[in-house]
């Protein structure tokens, strides 16, 4: 390095203009270019990170309804709540009772037939036909469909079975077969989501 | 790669002298863009024009990469998955404008860099080769931009793909065959929108390898200046970091505050509102003409309007259009004066802001004007200026004229003879 003085490097400068407690002056300038850059940047993130997450019209079939007046007890339907598969089941009365024979604190993840229910609607079990395991549809809504040891369901991928009231007896899922968010507008139509 | 006294690489902590060991890839970027690079350091402004191109493109490639998360290069879809971005994508009406106008953005720098290049005799030797890459840079940017603005299908999109396959169609015997082949069918269809997204997913990827070569080809010589006088010693260079990352730090601050001003409050500015129709193929809207960054060569197009010889006006006309870029390959031997700046130049000079500028500025305002009269001939007029520029003019004008007295060095051009003012006795 021969640099002669006059032209100076950056750390020659600092040399010169060095105060007494090793802050220059320029540092103030270069910590206010370096933030407005930085904020610049934040902001040009922003929407290139949102941009992947769901769209207006993605979002807005994020609802749908579901006419269960044809659905005899014993019998169940699958419809399409956000593009996976939803099990609509009316129990039968010996559904209901299996269900409620067992005590809830013995299960994986205890929950009572009635909280996955409505009050007044509670022969409709309506679940996510999703496995909790790894997201496999499972079987058991269909006519003729295996329904598994606990008369339920049964996700073939990896072998979990639910009983009458979608909740995990035996098998690697975690949790019950989740209950999205809906409410009966009238006694045959409900609203998902 | 650069002259003796530039600063040496010298990691101070163990991960990077172990790093520098094993790859020297922090060695490589402190050579190439940092305080290993010694630059002129009489460099002005128009030398920032390098470094926003490549933010451009690099502005470009990011958010074209996101837009092609949302669109469907499908003839079926393709025009709703662009309404699609901009209604319900999150942020996609930003997206879009900004790789849009980013494309505008992006000529208008490349330009710019150009007749920097013109002025300032940037492409002669030493630095022939930073001047060819470059050129092929530009073609290869034409086609990345035509093709993207296929894609959204609108009206525009499809004839203008109709149009600019037309060329081909002027090559003799085998024009046809090879317009169909290009389009993989009679018309564009979905076979064309196809593989223009494919190929314009590519071709940014292969402009950045050409800049590489561009950039690397520039630093063996080093960088070029307003005087045209080669660096001589130390005293006439600065290192690139951090004096030019600073200067183009503030250019880069001035050219983004001028693209989102036309990104936020002017979008449609420079595009079509043809563009928001369907593709439709039995209607040509009324006044068609390319994006504007295309409009010198589509006034040199359609400047031939009656055969010439044996030769039909079509062919002519597409002939002259890529001539017009096409020469400017031939341009470091052209023009032979060993005097690089315009500057030291006085009849060059003449010829480059009263002949090649208001040249270039008609055939800009004829390209996008309707083919009518006064602009077929005045377009007529531009062109045959355009060509006489290189390949009559500069020629003559370098052995003929008689350039003003060059600066002994860089450092005396700034500094001024006084050999007091020197550095190393400024104290």
């Amino acid at each position: 390095m021969s640099q002669e003085p006059g032209i100076g490097t950056s750390q020659e400068i600092t040399g010169e203009q060095a105060a007494g407690d090793g802050v220059r002056r320029r540092d103030f300038i270069n910590i206010a270019a370096i933030s407005v850059a930085s904020v610049g940047a934040a902001t040009v993130l922003f929407p290139l990170i949102s941009q992947m997450s769901p769209s207006a019209d993605v979002l807005a079939e994020s609802s749908t309804e579901v006419d269960v007046s044809q659905i005899q007890p014993g019998q169940a339907i699958k419809a399409v709540f956000r593009k996976q598969p939803v099990f609509i089941r009316n129990l039968t009365t010996h559904e209901i009772a299996e269900a409620n024979k067992v005590d809830a604190n013995t299960l994986r993840d205890p929950q009572t037939l009635a909280e996955r229910t409505k009050e007044g609607h509670e022969n409709w079990l309506i679940t996510m036909g999703v496995c909790t395991h790894l997201g496999c549809v499972p079987l058991g809504a269909g006519e003729g469909e295996v329904k598994g040891e606990f008369g339920g369901y049964f996700c073939p991928c990896h072998g979990s079975h639910y009983d009458t009231a979608a909740r995990i007896r035996k098998g690697p899922a975690p949790t019950n077969l989740e209950v999205p968010e809906y409410a009966f507008l009238t006694d045959a139509v409900v609203k998902i989501g | 790669m650069s002259f003796p006294w530039a600063n040496e690489y010298k990691p101070s902590h163990p991960f990077m002298q172990w790093m520098d060991e094993k790859l020297p890839l922090p060695r490589l970027v402190y050579n190439a863009i940092g305080a290993g690079y010694p630059v002129p350091r009489n460099i002005n402004y128009w030398w920032n024009f390098g470094i926003l191109a490549l933010v451009c493109l690099v502005l470009q490639i990011v958010t074209g990469i996101v837009l092609a998360m949302h669109y469907a290069p499908n003839a079926l879809v393709a025009f709703n998955s662009t309404e699609h971005i901009m209604r319900d994508v999150n942020w996609g009406w930003l997206l879009r404008y900004a790789h849009a106008n980013g494309a505008s953005a992006f000529f208008v720098v490349i330009y710019i860099h150009i007749f920097r290049g013109f002025f300032y005799g940037s492409y002669k030797a030493p630095r022939e080769m930073v001047w060819l890459l470059g050129v092929v840079i530009f073609l290869l940017m034409m086609a990345t931009a035509f093709m993207g603005y296929v894609l959204p299908w609108g009206q525009m999109s499809f004839w203008g793909a109709k149009v600019i396959t037309g060329l081909f169609g002027a090559i003799p015997l085998v024009g046809e065959p090879i317009q169909i082949w290009l389009l993989g069918g009679f018309s564009p269809d979905n076979a064309a929108l196809n593989r223009f997204f494919s190929l314009h997913y590519l071709l940014p990827f292969v402009i950045v390898g050409v800049v590489v070569l561009h950039i690397w080809a520039l630093h063996i010589p080093g960088s070029s200046n307003p005087t045209g006088v080669e660096v001589k010693t130390e005293s006439d260079t600065i290192p690139f970091y951090p004096y030019f990352i600073a200067k183009d730090g503030w250019a880069l601050g001035a050219f983004l505050f001028l693209y989102c001003a036309v990104v936020f409050f002017g979008p449609n500015m420079l595009g079509h509102p043809d563009n928001y129709i369907p593709a439709n193929p039995m209607s040509t809207p009324a006044h068609i003409v390319p994006e504007w960054y295309f409009w010198p060569f589509y006034a040199i197009l359609r400047a031939f309007t009656s055969d010439f010889f044996f030769i039909p006006a079509k062919l002519m006309g597409v002939l002259a259009m890529f001539g017009a870029i096409l020469v400017w390959f031939f341009l470091p031997w052209l023009d032979r004066s060993p005097i690089r700046s315009g500057h030291y130049r006085p009849l060059f000079r003449k010829f480059f802001w009263f002949g090649l500028i208001p040249t270039m500025a008609v055939l800009f305002y004829c390209g996008g004007a309707p083919a009518e009269e006064p602009f077929v001939m005045l377009s007529q007029i531009a062109s045959l200026y355009y060509f006489a520029h290189f390949l009559i003019i500069l020629p003559i004008v370098s052995s003929i004229e008689r350039p003003a007295p060059l600066p002994f060095s860089i450092t005396e051009a700034v500094l001024g003879k006084d050999a007091n003012a020197a550095p190393g006795k400024a104290d």
